[in-house]
């Protein structure tokens, strides 16, 4: 299966990662290489085969829900690239 | 001062012990030493004062007779793990500025155990690629050389400053990380041992995520014994990782030199593969060798379904990569480009902040994720992914190590295998098995090629049986007995 350019368009839309035309042309063809290689996966028979998630073989462990850490609002704001009045500041989201 | 660099680790410790030098000289040689050799641009950032502080504490603890696993022992450690306090970029712009609140369970560890850290290890970005080239800091420069060429080559990766600055001495050991090779490999290529351990086996906390159903910590050292003692103070459960195995962690080094009379060797007949590199055979077929000396008996096994590993890696990797990396928006901590609106911003930082490598698994990913393709790719790829799993779990029904080539060729040079990104993705092709299968496996250097570079070959062993891994490794080390030294090492001592 082979994407063109417009896909490669929209999956970056997605991403969340701008791309100018010549970035997206330069990427489908990378990426249809990638998926051609990928493509192979269809030679193999899966049928009744369930998806492996971890190869650990173990239900995860769940703990007391309650509060085990907390009160360090300085902590977590010090890598942030705006903050103000102990609060992450972000670009207008609702007009 | 030059022969302070050349120890190994445990020559190291009882050198200590025995009070023939301090934690202070031990560390000062590597920083004179880490000085001379900046050229190979091994570290993103240099903690030297971090590490001269370290070494006061360690020498006090052994003037009161309180030495611990590791006291003294200068490290490299990998730029993916978090270090509070201390820059932590994972070789990418977008966390250049990044100084975690936090420590990483397993260097927390190593600290607990009186290692000493001089510096933060270059790195592909985010650990993606396999020869150092998409860190956004610059290439590490392999301190081998190709006889009669001074072309710079790669040291492998992702994990290529930890490996190279172990192969050039100016570390004792490295932590690295290993998602499909990113350990196994860069130590072949650099001619040192390395070990991914068992999924689980140490904590992923604090190690900043890629593809987190395949990342594992692990060490790297110049001999067997040393990475066992790194890896003992590195493993261990962690109950911040819930994917973290809760059983004791054996006394490693304890396996080191045992006896491999009657341990049945597997030989995987896929890792034949058409168009193999002949040296690389060729050293396969003397490790073999080797091991049948040593007592070993060698069975032939098949893994069936090698040959769709990468593929299957190819999926998952960059599935897992697409969602780890969502956290990078520009709003809590790492770069940002403002835009016009909360979306614009987003784009654009992430735009700006990754780099070409990130950018093609992160699409990939987000494309065998999306509606329409899940099932068709990702579902298929976990399926094969069992597949794979299970044929390890037949094979070590008939052997107890499985003996391979770590990579198909030795270190090339830098440029090299960059005209599309598919050609650097087969440089992964025997590592990545036992990743997606999540067994143990480590690469020591057994033998050179004709032009002089150091190459590797794979011990792999059953899920949480590294004791046997390091006990095959050890023999392996003894009858290969490899002692050459990179090029930049023997033009120094000239």
């Amino acid at each position: 299966m082979s994407i063109d350019i417009n896909t490669v368009r929209k999956v970056a839309k997605l991403a969340r990662i701008r791309t100018t035309d010549a970035d997206a042309e330069v990427l489908t063809g990378e990426l249809n290489n990638i998926l051609a290689m990928i493509g192979q996966l269809n030679e193999v028979k899966t049928d009744g085969i369930e998806p492996m998630t971890s190869v650990i073989e173990m239900n995860l462990p769940e703990r007391a829900d309650e509060v085990t850490d907390g009160g360090i609002p300085e902590k977590i704001l010090a890598n942030a690239p705006e903050k103000a009045a102990g609060f992450f500041v972000v670009p207008k989201v609702v007009e | 001062m030059t022969k302070l660099t050349s120890l190994t680790i445990k020559e190291a410790l009882d050198g200590l012990k025995k009070k023939e030098f301090t934690a202070t000289e031990l560390t000062e040689a590597h920083i004179k030493a880490s000085e001379a050799a900046q050229h190979l641009n091994c570290y993103i950032t240099e903690t030297y004062d971090h590490a001269r502080a370290q070494a006061k504490e360690s020498d006090a603890r052994y003037a009161k007779g309180e030495a611990k696993l590791l006291d003294g022992v200068p490290i490299a450690m990998k730029d993916l793990y978090c270090t509070e306090g201390i820059r932590t970029t994972a070789g990418s712009k977008i966390l250049e500025n990044f100084k975690p609140p936090y420590e990483s369970t397993v260097s927390g560890n190593m600290f607990r155990d009186g290692a000493i850290m001089l510096g933060k290890a270059n790195l592909d970005e985010f650990a993606m690629g396999s020869s150092n080239t998409t860190s956004a800091y610059g290439n590490v420069i392999n301190p081998w050389q190709r006889k009669g060429d001074n072309k710079p080559l790669v040291p492998g990766g992702s994990s290529g400053g930890s490996a190279a600055a172990v192969a050039a001495r100016i570390a004792m050991g490295a932590t690295g990380t290993d998602t499909g090779g990113s350990i196994r490999q860069p130590a072949a290529f650099c001619g040192i041992t390395g070990i991914k351990p068992t999924y689980g086996r140490c904590s992923r906390f604090g190690i900043i995520a890629f593809a987190s159903s395949l990342d594992q910590a692990g060490p790297f050292a110049r001999t067997v014994e040393d990475c066992a003692l790194l890896l003992q103070s590195m493993a261990g459960y962690d109950p911040k990782d819930s994917t973290s195995v809760n059983r004791p962690v054996p006394e490693y080094f304890k396996s080191v030199g045992q006896s491999v009379k009657g341990l049945k060797v597997g030989v995987p007949k896929e890792y034949r593969v058409d168009g193999a590199n002949p040296e690389i055979t060729a050293l396969w077929d003397k490790g073999v060798e080797m091991m049948k000396a040593a007592g070993a008996e060698i069975v032939d096994v098949s893994l069936p379904h090698t040959k769709y590993a990468l593929q299957t890696y190819y999926v998952i990797a960059p599935a897992e990569c697409s969602s780890n990396l969502a956290r990078y928006d520009g709003v809590r901590f790492g770069l940002r480009v403002e835009g016009g609106n909360l979306n614009d911003t987003y784009e654009a930082t992430r735009a700006a902040g990754f780099g070409k490598e990130v950018k093609r698994r992160i699409l990939i990913g987000t494309y065998v994720l999306s509606a329409g393709y899940y099932d068709a790719y990702y579902n298929k790829a976990r399926r094969v992914r069992k597949l794979i799993w299970q044929d390890f779990i037949n094979a070590y029904e008939k052997c107890d190590v499985l003996l391979t080539p770590t990579a198909p060729t030795p270190a090339f040079a830098i440029g090299e295998n960059e005209q599309d990104p598919v050609t650097m993705y087969l440089n992964d092709i025997f590592t990545v098995p036992a990743s997606m299968a999540g067994m143990p496996g480590i690469s020591l250097p057994v033998g050179l090629s004709g032009d002089g570079l150091p190459l590797g070959l794979q011990l792999l062993g059953r899920p949480f049986d590294e004791e046997t891994v390091f006990k095959a490794a050890s023999a392996l080390e003894k009858a290969a007995s490899f002692t050459h030294l990179p090029q930049s090492l023997m033009n120094k001592a000239a």
